[in-house]
């Protein structure tokens, strides 16, 4: 019975601010008890889905379900399933984290003995029980995303959105983040999180969605993500960049592909049969260019990323 | 650590509305937190009780003789006059806390929680309520010691006060809408500034409007702070709560019923 519960479910959600469609048509649906990355570029329209899922704003057409309540005509039975922690910190700075902490308990109707204890309880579990009574601008970044995300989970809800959780973190304390949000799946929760760190999708998410300028561009696993970008990529650097020039044509009449350079003037080229690469060094050994590098790389999500908004790569190609 | 597992949608009972009573505690709890913030940051007790004591005293001895005749006379005029200005100036504060939430995104947090919609708005607002009567008491302990004795003794005195926090009160969500309304802090307290000065000087607060030109009398007359200031006065010098009373009551509480609703309403859009 639970694994058929979807616990997001939305229908050509729009949002337009003035001219621009910061949601364009979002039709997505999340099985209760998995991490759902949403996953794109600043201003794609990550933090406005997430803020209508979270009743936050009214959508201008489509529909949105948490569980199988209505975002809008259910928004109050909504709000007691929902956790959500944004993209800044949303607590109270002039507070302490237990202040916090047992005023939100507070809101949510516990009484004052168990707002106490919970409070204390998320404390400890986050690490935070040194640093309880002091006042939060002491606190230092990861501190505050961590206090930030305990305040979600007073309730204990079965949805969490987190909207870049781990945006400005370093990498440990990052690492940290990630823990923490497999533990609440463990514990039961369904995680819908929004990031522009492809890593942090592939590393997290059972299902991940790509989108780019308000739609849904991509929606699979990580994997089948991957695998969509059918084929392994050349990398190479060459000693004397005066022999780019050669060393690009080279490949492409060995590869016979389009080849590009990257930002860091590497070159980088699609490669569908790996037995080709004897061939392509041959052939730049014969045309006596040296190598500094050379890699061949299964596809990244960078790879699909871009393959799939188009976005960047041939831009810095260049020609 | 006993309840780290999470309460499945299925599982629980989910309320369609949210009562009355879950309003008003709602408020209460937010009320405590903006007493916290209060008590956290010196600076709103400084305002509380340092810029009355500053005022009173600078109007008294700088103004008294030549508006009064001699600082003692003066007295009765300048207290509820110090009071007002005070409190006026306090309005401000609510609206700017308001802005500071939704600027630092506590207000979405509040939002996408399950609580009523009007509480975050009423919480901040009801903490004025202390501010405007610890400027009261200490204004009103100043000028004890300076040697005021209202004919009306401590009734006058505490109805006086009593009047003040609902004017100021009701006045202070013009203050909380208009900080809604606007982008930045900064902005909320310039244009707070920008009204406020010259409505708590173009008053009778600090001197009597015999000495000021036709045209500024009019100017004064329609200014809603003249008539609680002379309402104060009434009730300080007879004890009476005369027309002036009525009409700083009554306009105070066409205030609220107009500007509170409407903050929520822009509070809520806005969020």
């Amino acid at each position: 019975m639970s694994d058929c519960v979807l616990a997001v479910e939305t229908n050509g959600l729009v949002k337009t601010f003035g001219n621009n469609r910061a949601v364009d048509g979002v039709s997505l649906s999340i099985p209760a008890g998995t991490i759902c990355g949403v996953l794109g570029p600043n201003g794609a329209g990550k933090t406005t889905i997430i803020n209508m899922l979270a009743t936050l704003l009214t959508p201008d057409a489509g529909s949105a379900k948490i569980f199988g309540y209505d975002v809008q005509k259910d928004t109050q039975k909504v709000r007691q399933l929902i956790g959500l922690t944004g993209q800044f910190a949303s607590i109270d700075e002039e507070l302490t984290a237990r202040e916090n902490l047992v005023i939100f308990s507070r809101l949510l109707g516990f009484s004052k003995a168990e707002s106490k204890r919970k409070s204390h309880d998320l404390l400890e579990e986050f690490g935070l029980t040194e640093a309880a009574d002091r006042k939060l601008s002491e606190f230092s970044g990861g501190m505050r995303r961590r206090l930030d995300l305990a305040a979600s989970l007073i309730s204990r809800p079965p949805l969490i959105f987190l909207d870049e959780p781990t945006t400005g973190l370093d990498p440990r304390t990052r690492a940290q983040m990630w823990q923490t949000i497999r533990q609440l799946v463990k514990n039961g929760s369904t995680v819908l999180l929004t990031t522009q760190y492809l890593d942090e999708a592939d590393q997290l998410a059972d299902n991940i969605i790509v989108i780019d300028k308000g739609r849904v561009v991509a929606n699979d696993t990580p994997d089948g993500l991957k695998r969509s970008i059918s084929s392994a990529s050349l990398r190479l650097v060459i000693r004397d960049p005066e022999n780019t020039g050669r060393a690009v044509e080279v490949i492409e009449h060995v590869l016979g592909e389009r080849v590009q350079i990257t930002e860091t003037s590497e070159l980088a080229a699609p490669m569908k049969h790996a037995y080709k690469l004897t061939e392509v060094l041959i052939a730049l050994r014969d045309a006596e260019i040296e190598l500094s590098t050379i890699d061949v790389r299964q596809p990244t999500l960078d790879d699909v990323f871009f393959a799939l908004t188009g976005n960047a790569r041939e831009n810095a190609g260049g020609n | 650590m006993t309840d780290t597992t999470v309460i499945q949608a299925a599982e629980r009972e989910l309320k369609t509305r949210i009562s009355f009573t879950v309003a008003v505690k709602n408020s209460f709890t937010l009320a405590y937190r903006a007493w916290l913030k209060m008590l956290h940051n010196p600076e709103s007790f400084m305002e509380m009780t340092i810029l009355p004591v500053m005022l009173t005293l600078l109007f008294t001895f700088l103004f008294g003789g030549a508006v009064s005749g001699s600082t003692a006379d003066y007295l009765p005029v300048i207290i509820p006059g110090v009071l007002v200005m005070c409190c006026a100036m306090g309005c401000s504060t609510a609206g700017t806390l308001l802005r500071e939430d939704m600027n630092k995104g506590i207000t979405k947090r509040l939002t996408s929680m399950p609580i009523a919609r009007i509480s975050p708005v009423a919480g901040m607002l009801m903490i004025e309520i202390i501010r405007y009567t610890v400027i009261g008491v200490v204004v009103f302990s100043l000028g004890f010691a300076l040697g005021y004795r209202p004919e009306a003794g401590i009734v006058g005195v505490m109805g006086c006060i009593g009047l003040m926090v609902i004017a100021a009160w009701c006045l202070s969500w013009v203050f909380a809408l208009m900080s809604v309304s606007v982008k930045s802090i900064s902005t909320a307290q310039t244009i707070g500034m920008v009204i406020m000065f010259p409505m708590a000087f173009l008053s009778n607060a600090l001197v009597p409007v015999e000495t000021m030109p036709g045209w500024l009398q009019w100017v004064v007359d329609i200014n809603p702070l003249s008539h609680v200031v002379t309402a104060m006065r009434e009730l300080l010098s007879t004890g009476a709560m005369g027309s002036e009373f009525l009409v700083a009551l009554a306009g105070s509480l066409v205030i609220l019923a107009v500007f509170a609703p409407m903050t929520v309403m822009a509070y809520k859009r806005r969020a």
